[in-house]
């Protein structure tokens, strides 16, 4: 193969990405993302009993896939189930002798299925996450087969555990105020399921390491004691085997906040590396004092490495972790401008980012898609940890966000974020409130309980995405409106 | 707990953290580090048969370990045995019910675990690795016991294997230039290394997920095929375990090099995102010919997203992969500048980089410390892939090459990455082979020395002393 005469290259405008240039257009080229993530789709088949937490972890692994940039979508087999069966009766619909509901049930899958061929193949899906219970060999051989004739990787996750408490708070948490349970007592509900899970078990059969050795897996244990991993592939599949390892289920919070007011915010400007206003010190008292009364177990503190979010956190009196990766976005040549002078500069630029606020990059600075790439392993980190309070900046903050919230990518650059408020997340499986998103009855599985606490000392605040209450009289004595996130 | 007064920062000059400062004196701080990576010391247990891939396991993680910044070391039990036993006779050493043998071996471990201690406790070490068979229940129950009353967390990584072809490679490529055989024929250290593998084999007990489901492990099973991994317990056993279930040990070659010759490189001038010379595009086209020449499977090709990179990979007429991360180190407010004018005009910069430049952070920029954490998830995806040419920048390719090569933060900034020259890595037995093919097209020398006179106080020709010449 003789060498080629090299292309022209040119800089593309708005992501600074140089690209190859053939008679005035720019030429396809390879990937300019760190790793090409998926040759082929790759479709994931979720395995296990019900209440073993197969949904929580579809969402959660679709959630995280999507924020790191892999389009990804979940297929809830059972949602096809209620969409097409509109009123549940009870557990006898799952008997495996009701010839009735097996035929529904498989006609479900086989809708699902199809869709998931319609976004992986037709819709530039790159990953499916097909949710039911595949309890049985033939049911994944189909779904296997099913891939293979469509070109897609297909790998399992099985979960499996057998402690009954763990069950029973699944059932509490996701299955009392599931649309199927709406006119039920919680007692009736609970004795359903439990009848439910029964006509599972005797059909059951586990992903085995000797029948099953040829296929590519990971079973999760008794949620998350123990994995056992076979044949993973490919990068992706690496990556949500290293993500599905890292996560875990004990309760704990998560609070964001943005470092206090500083000196370059008080002129406009962005960026920089300055110290805090004097209303910004009197947000960090009021911080620890906040952080104080919260009375939170264990927290770890952590800040970037920018003096604005280390003063804040001085304040706390307690050891912090500086992180280099939580830097705000780097503006490159218009570090420390005001937007005015921006315009004035580099009014293109100015334009394009407004254009495409996510992936404009900066000249010799960043882009919020470049921040999600850098943020990834304080994402990771945040999972395997407790409760942490991240005191970083406006940036960086929407990007984490967006994350727990599960915003897309054009959502994501215009968070309110504002200074002098903290949020605080909880992840919940369920938070009590009835079921009917879009008309449409859905086992409503949110992830995180949303509270923010606005600081009195700076009260910027018009909001569209959340509610909350300014506080009255003393901080932080807060009378904050619970909101659900879906 | 009421909030205590602030306390003021100031902004340690070479790494450019800001650090709370007490009295005139700069006051601990935590971990500036990403995460505070160990709280306590961990102890990783290697377990499994002879010729199982503990030792390569054992140094290839110590090896990443401390790139990544975790001081690691290995402590091979079989080496405390050549040390006492000068001279090795024959398999007869292991038999079971050899009791000098026994009493030896175990002299030896516990020897090492002696080690161990004096690593972890007082010398500041974050991780060892035991690298020993630790076959039976008892023998690991024992180190087990060690790593509590120390304070230390224990972690086992067991290799299965029963695939023949597997051992007998294995054999062929570590134990038949082993001390232990260096008087024998091939045929005669097989024969003998086997039967040693039998004298394990009666009282191997793996780890059990019943019986050891208390314990933090991962068992290897199949060089690579499954993992089972029970209770990890913190982050350095999670990077562990992610780590090693990346790597993987079929053959392959990694092929570094720089971009051709730059247009600021001829200027002298750092950093920028300039496109090549005319001599950089002679190289461009003389690498294309060498890896054309190298007829090598599968090859992928991954850049930095400056130009020079890309440049160079268009040559090629092969797909490329961009990688932000690969980008050249940002000098800050002294990108695009000489070192003549970084002298000039920050001579202390200048004085602070000589002093400590893994360490040295530029003003607005970066460290060699902090590339090293930009690129840990290239090297992860290295380790995945087989067949690879980077094509990236002079600090980026120190860095990898740092990984490979297993340097100290002291040598790394001043590994020789000339321009116009290709590394050829290829894993062999515990480490890695290196060939350096010059391509032959002339460029300017980018390697600047560590000069003899560090201090901030120094005249300018000194500090200039070791500046390769450019236009």
């Amino acid at each position: 193969m003789a060498a080629s005469p090299a292309r022209e290259l040119t800089q593309n405008p708005l992501q600074k990405i140089w690209e190859p240039y053939n008679n005035g257009l720019p030429a396809k080229h390879s990937a300019q993302r760190g790793v090409c993530m998926t040759n082929c789709p790759t479709l994931i088949v979720m395995v296990g009993l019900p209440a073993r937490g197969k949904t929580y972890i579809s969402k959660k692994l679709t959630r995280y896939l999507n924020w790191i940039g892999v389009p990804t979508k979940e297929f809830n087999v059972g949602q096809y189930r209620r969409d097409l069966v509109k009123t549940y009766k009870s557990f006898e619909f799952f008997l495996p002798d009701n010839e009735e509901g097996l035929k529904i049930r498989k006609q479900c899958a086989l809708a699902a299925l199809n869709d998931v061929q319609q976004y992986l193949s037709e819709e530039n899906g790159h990953v499916a996450v097909f949710d039911a219970t595949n309890t049985t060999r033939e049911r994944r051989e189909t779904i296997f087969r099913f891939g293979e004739e469509n070109g897609y990787k297909t790998f399992f996750v099985e979960s499996v555990c057998v402690d009954p408490e763990v069950i029973a708070a699944n059932i509490v948490q996701v299955k009392l105020g599931s649309p199927d349970y709406v006119d039920c007592s919680n007692d009736e509900a609970t004795e359903d399921f439990m009848k439910r899970i029964e006509c599972y078990k005797n059909t059951y059969e586990m992903l085995d390491e000797t029948l099953d050795k040829d296929l590519s897996y990971i079973k999760i244990m008794d949620v998350g004691r123990s994995y056992l991993v076979n044949r993973v592939m490919d990068h992706i599949q690496s990556r949500i085997v290293y993500y599905l390892m890292n996560i875990h289920v004990t309760p704990r919070s998560i609070y964001l906040c943005r470092h206090g007011e500083s000196e370059l915010n008080l002129k406009g400007r962005i960026g920089g590396d300055t110290g805090l206003s004097l209303r910004g010190k009197e947000f960090a008292k009021s911080l620890a004092q906040f952080i104080n009364e919260q009375n939170i177990k264990d927290l770890k503190v952590w800040t970037s490495q920018m003096k604005r979010t280390i003063q804040t956190a001085e304040a706390l009196g307690v050891p912090y972790e500086q992180w280099k990766v939580l830097n705000e976005i780097d503006a490159g040549v218009c570090e420390e401008m005001t937007y005015e002078e921006i315009q004035e500069n580099y009014p293109l630029e100015f334009a394009l980012r407004d254009q495409d606020k996510y992936r404009y990059r900066y000249p010799k600075g960043e882009s919020y898609e470049d921040l999600v790439q850098r943020l990834e392993p304080v994402i990771m980190e945040l999972e395997r940890q407790e409760n942490v309070l991240v005191i970083c900046h406006q940036a960086v903050m929407r990007c984490l966000l967006a994350y727990f919230l599960d915003k897309t990518a054009e959502q994501l650059p215009y968070l309110k974020c504002p200074l002098h408020s903290v949020l605080k997340l909880t992840p919940v499986a369920y938070a009590g409130c009835s079921n009917t998103y879009r008309g449409r009855q859905t086992e409503q599985l949110p992830t995180t309980l949303l509270l923010t606490y606005t600081d009195m000392i700076r009260a910027d605040v018009s909001q569209d995405d959340w509610e909350f209450f300014l506080l009255l009289g003393e901080f932080p004595k807060a009378a904050a409106k619970i909101v659900k996130r879906g």
